[in-house]
């Protein structure tokens, strides 16, 4: 009881006039941000953060965090609408996101990425309001061997997901793995592969490669194909909003077990990223519509989305309770509690209640204030693709080059952006799915590394992936998703092999 | 006619605008760009910390009319930030704020770097290292904790930030001191490492202060030891009656180690003497700040403030005893 009082304290401070203005004005920044692929919400909440100062904690607070929401908001957009995830995590919506834009569905696939966004991060701030020390304590289970046995599943989950033959997909992430595995090796502290270039030494960047792969890549297929840009019959219709709305219920299923799988990422700590390519996986198999999966199924939108949101926002959990941030985000969040001289950690709940709980209160707030403001413009963002493909072909190249350039600041990595574009294009004309190569590209290294980690403090042995309950339940969660599609047709041999055998008995 | 005299006019202004400007940028250098603070490692760690609290500092007492941009460039053990530090020849509008990598990274990579590529401009703290412990396990004392590791025949995780970097050097220091072998576990920073010893994932730890302070305070970990040679002098009361002066040096625990890490800034080479003045300035109003106290007394920092000459032979000096432990340790990069 103590909690919801003191949450409704929380509401009382964050409904102040100045704090809802900071609130709005937090958020449309955050869904600029968003939109701009390689600034990111971390850049922006990092070159924001100086603006805070002058304010109370608790209104700075409340503009960072809306500009976080506002952030995972905004890089739905352009996957949506140009293939390019603006975010790591908004990867996964471009899958089915982007077909639905070229059927001229934008606005559905708009409106469906934002709901689904706002209902997992509502879930998982209901979470952190109910249970905050339990999760924190569970957090606090995942050692080396249960963070590798998260991305296992991520990548079992993946597997076999795609339509293309599985040897494609995992010769696809191969490729991403021998990226990932350029630079510094953390565990040694030797470079890997770097041929003695100063440019290399902090390996292929995510987002260059997103960018170059699905941003450059998409413009060269439409230009192969003649400049015609298939969402151009997108109407303007404001109702568009009402009548997906009028859909979603349907798809309840998806959504709870989007949001679950968000929650326990985000708090694990392995992130929005692989919750999302997980959410994504599972949904496939379990929907009904799982086949049509990756030519514009709604269901394809909100599994994502809805996960990706819900680990966002689960990730602020440990960082506040713990001091350690789920995502870059959250790491940049945590300088600024550092500047107001708040220390995170088990004691902020006690001791910086009012600060909290107006964090907390704003994150319910912030996320309905989000909601509104990026439903409004959704009629808006479709009528984008009313442009001539030739008008917004050089705009797109122009705002991918920036966005490149601004991940640290270098030419080399433009040039590496057209490289991966290149790439890009020719894996697709071979028909390689790209997914795999990203997903192998945002984790390896980290897969990797707690690897070699729990090998280490095991000394060598294999058995510290199932030595206790918790790790080797998900390994064998892993185990399963890898051999599903095998444990399936074996499933349906046995079956057609029983029942003539029945039938033959009677 | 008039028009002539308009830009005769304009000539004399620009002119005498050329004429004033080196005048005044002699009497006293400042930046006329935003500056830009590098901090050669990642987010959320102790280097970030500090880079980040310093940006703040200066923004909220305009202490410069420039603003301060803080990126983190921590590609490749922070090698990425000081080569982009050392290409920048001449340009007064970048600083780095500079952990134990400065030497580390160099000599364990072989990146094309050493300091002397850069100007020494202050040296803002020293962090010191205390040897942590999980709050649950039964040690109460660096002998115990010693006795105990010895025991276990090798098994005993130490968690740590980097590879070869310092919290290796200081394991690698334990164990000659002591005979006790340690697991050396490797992780991307300081606060994640706390977290695996509260989680129980590793044995000891030997966080900086800053990292573990939240923590203690919840009281889940417990101190056993700095590696200086006295205690430091903050009395303030953090937990059970404990403050960090009580923490006893490792010394005088029978584990003769000692390690300070550098908390200082850099610029790139052949900068004007004026500019590195300036800076040297900043950081000494920067220092004089409430904010900053906080920080050192919550990080149970070491204040020793240098700067010129001073500063350039202290750094000097560490560079050859870091090649000495580097070299024991067996961390230097192969030629």
């Amino acid at each position: 009881m103590e909690e919801l009082t003191n949450l409704f304290h929380g509401f009382a401070v964050v409904l102040q006039p100045f704090n809802i203005m900071v609130m709005f004005i937090g958020i449309i920044l955050g869904v600029l941000i968003g939109v701009l692929p390689g600034l990111g919400g971390a850049n922006g909440v990092a070159i924001l953060l100086p603006l805070t100062f002058t304010m109370s904690p608790t209104s700075a607070i409340i503009m960072l965090s809306c500009i976080y929401w506002g952030a995972l908001f905004g890089g739905a957009i352009t996957s949506v609408l140009f293939n390019i995830p603006g975010e790591p995590w908004s990867v996964a919506t471009t899958f089915d996101g982007h077909p639905m834009a070229q059927k001229g569905q934008a606005g559905e696939a708009l409106t469906a990425a934002f709901t689904s966004s706002f209902i997992g991060a509502l879930f998982a701030v209901i979470m952190i309001t109910l249970v905050a020390p339990l999760v924190a304590n569970f957090a606090l289970k995942f050692g080396p061997a249960e963070q590798f046995s998260v991305y296992f599943l991520a990548f079992c989950s993946f597997v076999g997901m795609s339509k293309e033959p599985p040897t494609k997909t995992v010769a696809s992430m191969m490729i991403g793995f021998a990226l990932a595995a350029v630079g510094l090796d953390q565990v040694t502290g030797q470079l890997r592969l770097t041929f003695g270039f100063e440019s290399m030494l902090n390996g292929f960047d995510f987002l260059i490669a997103v960018i170059g792969l699905f941003g450059i890549g998409e413009i060269l297929l439409t230009i192969e194909e003649g400049l015609s840009f298939k969402g151009g019959k997108a109407g303007i219709n404001p109702r568009v909003v009402f009548q997906t709305w009028a859909r979603l219920p349907r798809y309840w299923a998806t959504s709870l077990r989007s949001c679950l799988i968000g929650c326990w990422m985000g708090i694990s700590p392995a992130g929005a990223t692989p919750a999302s390519f997980m959410s994504y996986g599972i949904a496939k198999r379990a929907s009904k519509n799982g086949d049509k999966f990756g030519s514009g199924e709604i269901e394809g939108v909100i599994a994502p989305e809805t996960a990706a949101h819900a680990a966002g926002t689960a990730a602020l959990l440990p960082m506040l309770a713990l001091g350690v941030p789920g995502s870059p985000t959250a790491a940049v969040l945590l300088g600024g509690l550092l500047i107001w001289g708040l220390q995170p950690g088990p004691l902020l709940f006690v001791e910086q209640k009012e600060f909290v709980w107006g964090l907390i209160a704003s994150m319910y707030l912030g996320n309905i204030a989000g909601l509104i403001v990026v439903l409004t413009c959704v009629p808006v963002f479709a009528a984008i693709l009313r442009i001539p493909f030739s008008i917004i072909a050089p705009l797109i190249l122009v705002i991918c080059a920036i966005g490149a350039y601004t991940v640290h600041n270098s030419v080399f990595d433009v040039v590496l952006m057209l490289v991966f574009g290149v790439l890009g294009y020719v894996l697709k004309k071979c028909n390689y799915p790209l997914a795999p190569l990203v997903l192998a590209i945002v984790l390896g290294d980290k897969a990797e590394e707690t690897f070699r980690q729990s090998l280490l403090a095991s000394q060598g042995s294999l058995t510290i992936f199932w030595a206790n309950g918790l790790v080797g339940t998900i390994m064998a969660l892993g185990l399963i998703a890898l051999f599903w599609g095998a444990i399936q047709v074996g499933w349906t041999r046995l079956r057609l092999a029983a029942s003539p055998a029945s039938s033959g008995r009677a | 006619m008039e028009r002539k005299i308009v830009a005769w006019g304009l000539g004399l202004g620009i002119g005498a605008a050329i004429a004033l400007a080196p005048i005044a940028a002699s009497a006293a250098w400042e930046p006329t760009r935003p500056v830009e603070f590098i901090i050669p490692a990642g987010t959320g760690g102790g280097a970030d910390q500090m880079a980040r609290t310093i940006q703040g500092i200066v923004t909220k007492h305009k202490l410069m009319t420039q603003s301060m941009v803080v990126v983190n460039k921590s590609g490749g053990a922070g090698g990425e930030g000081f080569l982009d530090v050392k290409n920048s020849k001449g340009n007064p509008h970048k600083i780095i704020i500079t952990l134990s990598n400065l030497f580390t990274t160099p000599m364990a990579t072989g990146i094309p770097f050493n300091w002397k590529d850069l100007t020494p401009v202050a040296m803002l703290a020293l962090d010191e290292f205390i040897l942590w412990v999980n709050a649950e396990k039964p040690y109460k004392t660096t002998k115990e904790y010693i006795e105990a590791a010895k025991a276990a025949n090798g098994t005993f995780k130490m968690g740590g930030t980097g590879s070869k970097q310092e919290d290796q050097i200081i394991t690698e220091a334990i164990q000659k001191s002591t005979g006790a072998k340690f697991i050396y576990i490797p992780q991307r920073g300081g606060g994640a490492v706390a977290v695996q010893l509260v989680g129980n994932h590793v044995d000891s730890t030997v966080n900086n202060p800053i990292e573990a302070v939240a923590h203690w305070r919840a009281g889940k970990v417990r101190p056993l030891c700095i590696f200086d040679e006295q205690p430091v002098h903050y009395d303030e009361k953090m937990v059970d009656g404990m403050a960090w002066k009580d923490v006893p040096t490792c010394k005088s625990q029978g584990l003769d180690v000692e390690y300070l890490m550098l908390r200082g800034i850099f610029m790139p080479g052949g900068v004007d003497k004026e500019a590195v003045a300036f800076y040297v300035e900043l950081f000494k109003k920067v220092r004089a700040t409430p904010e900053w106290t906080d920080l050192m007394k919550n990080g149970a920092f070491n204040t020793t403030f240098m700067a010129g000459d001073d500063y350039a032979k202290w750094v000097a000096r560490e560079e050859k005893r870091h090649e000495e432990l580097m070299k024991a340790a067996g961390f230097m990069a192969a030629k």
